[in-house]
């Protein structure tokens, strides 16, 4: 009981301290709390919304599992956001220059994705495991690069081509696509988010039920101990950083195989630095990435309701921001908290209260 | 302990006395710098590499950077990492703008620092006072700074601009040139006469259309570089980032020398924002105007080894790639692979006669490499040049990451008692 309370306590604390943190910015700046909110909430049985917010979700989802493998082993990936963009643009030139059967063609895209996201992971990785270079700063370097290279790829002069104001890559022909589940008027659900979901199973069932899950939850743990173990720490560094640049590479097929079908100046950007925030949210769990998905492309689409009520829809990446690091330190001081209480606990039964903790 | 002392024979000897003082360093490397420069741009034919526009726009273009790793270094040597400069930088950009709209360029370099100390402030409560880890926090302020930026903006910029990515345009700094001293210059640069004419080039470029913020940064460096190294102060901040415990156990206060540190770097950060907005070019905040430069920052000071003259050279070596492509493009920037091609040649003397075999051979083939890049291109892409600076941190970490010392205790969270 006590430990779901630690589990369930600090993201709550943190939610509820930035909707009261946004409350008095709103009030400040003179719109009304109570109304922005409801606005948001009403927004979510309008038009497509809410098919846009599942959208959303499977979106963030997939990104937030690739950070939270390497989380899992204290591998900060950082460079989610390279990764997933030099894999959405490799994707959409091989997706729009090839020709394959209805179902292979799209096999194919996600098969190159995956190994485009990964191949961009192996550099950090190869560099850390044999010259030692700390991957937070090796994955900067990476997302930068991964701009360029994206800017240079969509080039006219390279693969790109100009529609209207618009430079693209040729279009993925219709073979290639992923259908979605449509709804009329309340849009179109990708297909792809499905694959979301197996993967989040995926993920659970490698996390708890393989050994090579085992082998990374305990060199997150404590490394020394894992090693001592007979894990190889070089090898887990590699293969983590590889499985997590893959499933990044994945994060734009929604997207690219269910509506946009080619990679445009208008691509969706910044969805790494999301996925590490709803990664910490829900604490690597499968269970709480999607609780904090969900809320995140809540946020995101209900957003847009705001400035029909005269507030700047920024608002809600104040909120999102704010949520992140409220909720890191709510988890830091339950645990303390939680540690404290051990320590009384122990002691109290050894009978030597006030002895050295 | 008897286990450690039978191991020292192992190590690797202690590192042997420079023999040569850090300053001497330092304009040697200025020096080479300047030949490597003008030969290149003679043998190349590109008189535009050593011109006085490129160097003041490569100035420009490194003053951001340079602020951004000063930053980055105050934090580092306390211990704390600072992965949310870009987000104080975005927050000192916005400070800027809606300062130096209404009060002119001194309020706007005001308020860029407290806005950016702000933020310092922020990763100081979450990482020395709640021990959250350093990234975390760092890429939440990141995330953090944009929005309250855009949200800001669209509030109180939109009415005046009508565009919320976009501030009312900022009055800026009243330049001036060291007079006499750059007509004079300009008139040697245009001889055309070798080397004397590239150094007045880049010498003018330095002392024409100097702003105050200009000066203001580069005396930055040195003060940084007396109040880390040369003062009891100093002292007692970097051997927090080094060793927490054994500084708290001498009586130095912890705690309050990482805030002071970070709070600091927040200041620089916000600064480097400042630059930005008030870049004769620009004079105005607009939304992703940084563009990643504080990374670029903390990637100078990786570059330059934690070391504020090493850090000088980072920013000056990512300025002046910038500066040469927007002032030349792409075509001219091959020019400098040229130069990296001479630079390894002296590399590959200096090894065979210090004989490192392997290296030499290693520097052989790169230069090889790169030759053929050269005579097989006609121009590197702008897409590439700007992020140079990406290419050429990751590959110093590659080679050199053995030889790199950052503060021991760098990223490790300190908790009293």
């Amino acid at each position: 009981m006590g430990h779901l309370r630690g589990k369930l306590l600090p993201p709550a604390l943190a939610i509820v301290f930035s909707m009261l943190l946004c409350g008095v910015a709103l009030v400040i700046s003179g719109a009304n709390p109570f109304s922005a909110f409801a606005a948001m909430v009403t927004h979510v049985g309008k038009g497509s919304t809410f098919v846009d917010i599942i959208n959303s979700t499977g979106i963030y989802y997939i990104a937030a599992l690739a950070v939270a493998i390497g989380f899992q082993m204290n591998l900060f990936n950082i460079g989610v956001e390279g990764q997933y963009r030099v894999a959405a643009v490799i994707a959409a030139v091989v997706g729009g220059s090839i020709a394959l059967p209805t179902g292979i063609h799209t096999l194919v895209i996600i098969i190159v994705a995956a190994l485009a996201g990964a191949a961009w992971a192996a550099i950090p990785a190869i560099l850390k495991v044999t010259r030692g270079v700390n991957e937070v700063i090796s994955t900067i370097m990476m997302n930068g690069l991964a701009i360029g290279l994206s800017a240079y790829l969509i080039r006219r002069d390279v693969f790109g081509e100009l529609r209207g104001n618009n430079i693209r890559t040729p279009e993925i022909p219709e073979s290639g696509w992923m259908p979605g589940i449509s709804f009329g008027g309340g849009g179109t659900m990708f297909g792809f988010i499905f694959v979301a979901v197996a993967l989040g199973v995926g993920y659970w069932v490698m996390m708890n039920r393989t050994r090579f899950g085992f082998e990374l939850r305990a060199s997150g743990e404590s490394s020394t101990a894992a090693s001592a173990g007979g894990v190889n720490a070089k090898k887990m560094v590699l293969f983590s950083m590889l499985i997590s640049g893959a499933i990044a590479g994945l994060i734009s097929l929604p997207e690219l195989l269910g509506r946009d079908h080619t990679f445009s100046l208008n691509f969706t950007a910044g969805i790494g630095f999301s996925g590490i925030a709803i990664a910490l949210l829900g604490r690597n769990h499968p269970g709480g990435i999607a609780f904090g998905a969900l809320l995140w492309a809540f946020l995101d689409k209900s957003g847009l309701a705001l400035d029909n009520v005269g507030v700047p829809r920024e608002i809600v990446t104040i909120m999102q921001g704010s949520i992140v690091l409220s909720v890191v330190v709510a988890y830091e001081v339950v645990r303390r908290f939680e540690l404290a209480a051990e320590q009384r606990r122990v002691g109290r039964e050894l009978g030597t209260v006030g002895g050295a903790a | 302990m008897i286990s450690t002392l039978e191991e020292k024979p192992h190590v690797p000897a202690a590192p042997r006395k420079r023999r040569v003082p850090g300053w001497a360093v330092g304009m040697i490397s200025v020096a080479g710098a300047v030949l490597l420069l003008s030969t290149t741009s003679y043998l190349t034919g590109f008189p535009q590499m050593t011109s006085s526009g490129t160097t003041q726009t490569a100035v420009r273009l490194a003053l951001p950077i340079l602020l951004a790793g000063l930053g980055g270094l105050w934090a580092e040597r306390a211990g704390v990492v600072n992965i949310g400069l870009e987000g104080m930088m975005i927050m000192g950009t916005w400070g800027a703008a809606w300062a130096g709209y209404q009060w002119g360029p001194w309020a706007a370099l005001v308020a860029a620092v407290v806005f950016g100390s702000l933020g310092g402030l922020l990763h100081a409560i979450a990482t020395v006072t709640f021990g959250v880890n350093h990234i975390v926090s760092g890429v939440a302020i990141n995330l953090l700074g944009a929005g309250l930026t855009k949200y800001l903006s669209t509030l109180l910029f939109q009415p005046l601009s009508n565009n919320p990515r976009q501030s009312p345009p900022v009055q800026p700094f009243d330049t001036f040139s060291a007079a006499g001293l750059s007509d004079w210059l300009r008139e040697l640069e245009n001889e055309q006469r070798v080397i004397i004419s590239d150094v007045a080039g880049i010498l003018g470029g330095l002392v024409t259309g100097v702003s105050p913020l200009t000066m203001i940064a580069i005396l930055l460096l040195p003060l940084s570089y007396f109040l880390l190294w040369r003062t009891r102060f100093g002292l007692r901040l970097r051997s927090v980032g080094e060793n927490p415990h054994a500084a708290d156990s001498l009586g130095v206060k912890v705690y309050l020398h990482k805030y002071v540190a970070v709070i600091v770097s927040g200041g620089l950060a916000g600064l480097g924002g400042a630059a930005l907005v008030l870049n004769p070019g620009q004079l105005s905040y607009l939304e992703g105007q940084t563009g990643g430069r504080g990374y670029i920052g903390l990637a100078a000071m990786i570059f330059g080894n934690w070391r504020p003259g090493g850090l000088l050279g980072g920013a000056a070596l990512f300025g002046y790639a910038d500066g040469l492509q927007l002032r030349s493009g792409g075509e001219v920037v091959l020019g400098l692979v040229y130069g990296v091609v001479i630079l390894l040649g002296v590399i590959v003397v200096w090894q065979l006669y210090r004989r490192k075999w392997f290296s030499a051979a290693a520097a052989i083939v790169v230069a090889v490499l790169m030759y053929l890049l050269y005579i097989t291109l006609d121009e590197i892409p702008g897409e590439f040049v700007s992020y140079a600076p990406h290419m050429v941190t990751l590959a110093v970490l590659a080679v050199a990451s053995q030889r790199l010392r950052m503060p021991a205790a760098d990223g490790v969270v300190y908790r009293r008692g």
